[in-house]
């Protein structure tokens, strides 16, 4: 028999005396870690009392290759760090180059990128409430439907930039290519369908007993534990700490439209579904002030060169309200064609710090769903 | 009433299966290798050269210029230039590929080269189904060549601007070359 350290005999954690604990790795090929994510669980019959996650199984070394590459070459290596968001994390990257070589964006490429970056929203967060009622027991169902309506924004990205996760789409001081002939008109009806998506999604789970029963009160992230661990994104608003860096920064031209940030109340793992669900709803808000107002013009100086640029020796930090949080590039410019260093502030990694203060004293059962609302992509915190 | 949240759902489950009988909206599946969708106007997949006209050696833009190498992001593209120039569509005197290879294992598919390229000579393919029974995936100079009528046929909007530019150019060079005075031998 085992005594368990001392460290370990916290209130609440339970009396060791006379039994074991078990300690068992979950993962790196657990379905439901999304990825290959591990969690060395000790557990005092179902009861977790300590928790370590293990990552680096997908490091591909992005920001050594990025310090090696051209500032142009890194932005297809950005598409892969959250695959299934793409178009934001262009677009963090090309923020933080455009603040290193002082560019300016015209004015449609800031309307493209606003639409693109809400239509990233959108499917992130039908994909994350998907998989995280698919954790919960609800199999296939739910995420089905979701991936569904997720499909058509695919198709709208595939038009758009050719490709349909692997984007690359963003270019410092615009966009890479204009909206093909119809895309305006389908997007506006890809958003109507999606508005209406949501009444059904929400009619289909929102109001269940059982998905009530196994989510409120688990997993309750407090708003200081959170604002200390540098928690950002839907996870930090569902604690009712309201910080949305499309409001507190205003990148872009996020100042022109109208839209609100959804707070929760208890931080446990309903409202963090419920977030996602309002923030769609917002989404959807912006989506029809753009593709309402984009005004023709270039998307793109045409005599800036995209090929050999050297920013002036600096330092800059630019960030955007990607969906899972605060996405955060820092490049460092010594004069010459690759960054000196580059470092990506990844919302994955830094939101997964929480998990373990999140999953002790609950089963290891609501581990699963725990880790699901926190919305992470492997790609991200390993990069 | 506890339940009333769950039949709700079930009622939304149940229009969703009968939906699937006869709306079109909720058949969403493409049956894959015996129906293909119909292929997008700026789809990429991999990178090809073009080549004017029938012969591919003689009518390949490439110039060797080692610019697409230089800025792949996977560093993917070798190149080797020939010593031998040979005249481009202007007249001028260029450099050719002698070696051309991408290792299609590596590449990315993004699309960097085609559009650093200023010759209009790398663009990118849209073929879909390239698996192969042996493990080497390097396509060589002669692989990648393909004639500026595919290119056409698989990117008419694209293809139609570059024909244009290059025709804009060309016609440009003749009256620059018709206009500057023949020298005349003494």
């Amino acid at each position: 028999m085992i005594a368990p350290p001392p460290e370990l005999q916290t209130p609440g954690a339970g009396d060791f005396a006379g039994h074991d604990l078990l300690e068992i790795a979950m993962g790196p090929h657990h379905p439901s870690t999304h990825g290959v994510f591990r969690m060395n669980v000790l557990l005092d019959g179902e009861t977790v009392v300590k928790l370590t996650p293990v990552f680096g199984y997908l490091h591909r070394n992005h920001e050594k290759i990025a310090e090696k590459n051209s500032y142009l070459a890194s932005i297809p290596y950005t598409d892969r760090l959250d695959y299934i968001c793409s178009m934001t994390n262009n677009w963090a990257y090309v923020l933080s180059v455009e603040k290193l070589a002082g560019l300016a964006v015209p004015e449609r490429a800031e309307y493209l990128r606003v639409i693109v970056g809400e239509l990233t929203r959108l499917q992130n967060h039908a994909c994350l409430a998907g998989f995280l009622l698919q954790d919960m027991g609800a199999l296939g169902t739910p995420l089905m439907y979701a991936f569904r309506e997720r499909e058509k924004i695919l198709d709208l990205f595939e038009s758009l930039s050719g490709s349909r996760m692997m984007c690359n789409y963003m270019r410092f001081g615009g966009c890479r290519c204009d909206l093909p002939a119809g895309w305006l008109e389908q997007a506006v009806k890809v958003v109507a369908e999606f508005d209406s998506f949501l009444d059904h999604f929400e009619a289909l789970l929102n109001e269940n007993e059982i998905l009530r029963a196994r989510s409120q009160g688990v997993g309750v992230l407090p708003p200081g534990l959170a604002v200390n661990a540098g928690v950002t994104g839907p996870g930090l608003r569902a604690s009712g700490v309201n910080y949305d860096i499309r409001k507190v920064d205003q990148y872009g031209i996020y100042n022109r439209f109208k839209f609100r940030v959804p707070l929760g109340q208890h931080g446990d793992v309903f409202d963090r579904y419920m977030m996602r669900i309002l923030e769609m709803r917002e989404s959807i808000g912006i989506l029809g002030q753009a593709l309402r107002d984009i005004p023709p013009g270039p998307i793109l100086d045409p005599k800036f060169k995209l090929r050999n640029l050297r920013p002036k020796p600096g330092e800059a930090y630019g960030r955007i309200e990607s969906p899972k949080g605060e996405l955060g590039f820092y490049l460092i410019s010594d004069g010459g064609p690759a960054p000196y260093r580059y470092r990506v502030r990844p919302p994955s990694l830094i939101n997964l710090t929480v998990l373990e203060d999140m999953c002790l004293g609950h089963t290891i059962a609501d581990v699963v769903i725990i880790l699901g609302s926190i919305d992470i992509v492997l790609g991200e915190v390993d990069r | 009433m506890l339940g009333l949240g769950i039949l709700k759902g079930l009622i939304e489950t149940w229009r969703n299966f009968q939906g699937g009988y006869y709306d079109p909206a909720r058949l969403t599946t493409v049956q894959y290798p015996e129906e293909k969708l119909p292929p997008q106007e700026n789809a990429r997949t991999i990178p090809f050269l073009v080549y004017d006209g029938a012969d591919p050696l003689a009518g390949m833009r490439c110039t060797a210029c080692s610019i697409c190498a230089v800025e792949c992001p996977a560093h993917c593209i070798v190149i080797v230039k020939d010593t031998v120039k040979k005249p481009d569509y202007l007249g001028k005197m260029q450099f050719h590929p002698k070696v051309f290879d991408i290792d299609m294992a590596v590449c990315m598919e993004c699309g960097v080269c085609a559009e650093v390229c200023p010759f209009d000579s790398i663009k990118m393919d849209r073929v879909f189904e390239l698996s192969s029974d042996n493990r080497s995936m390097v396509l060589q100079k002669l692989d990648l060549a393909k004639s500026n009528d595919y290119f056409r046929q698989i990117h008419p909007v694209e293809a139609a601007a570059v024909d244009a530019a290059r025709a804009e150019e060309q016609r440009k060079a003749q009256a620059k070359k018709d206009a500057s005075p023949v020298p005349t031998v003494p």
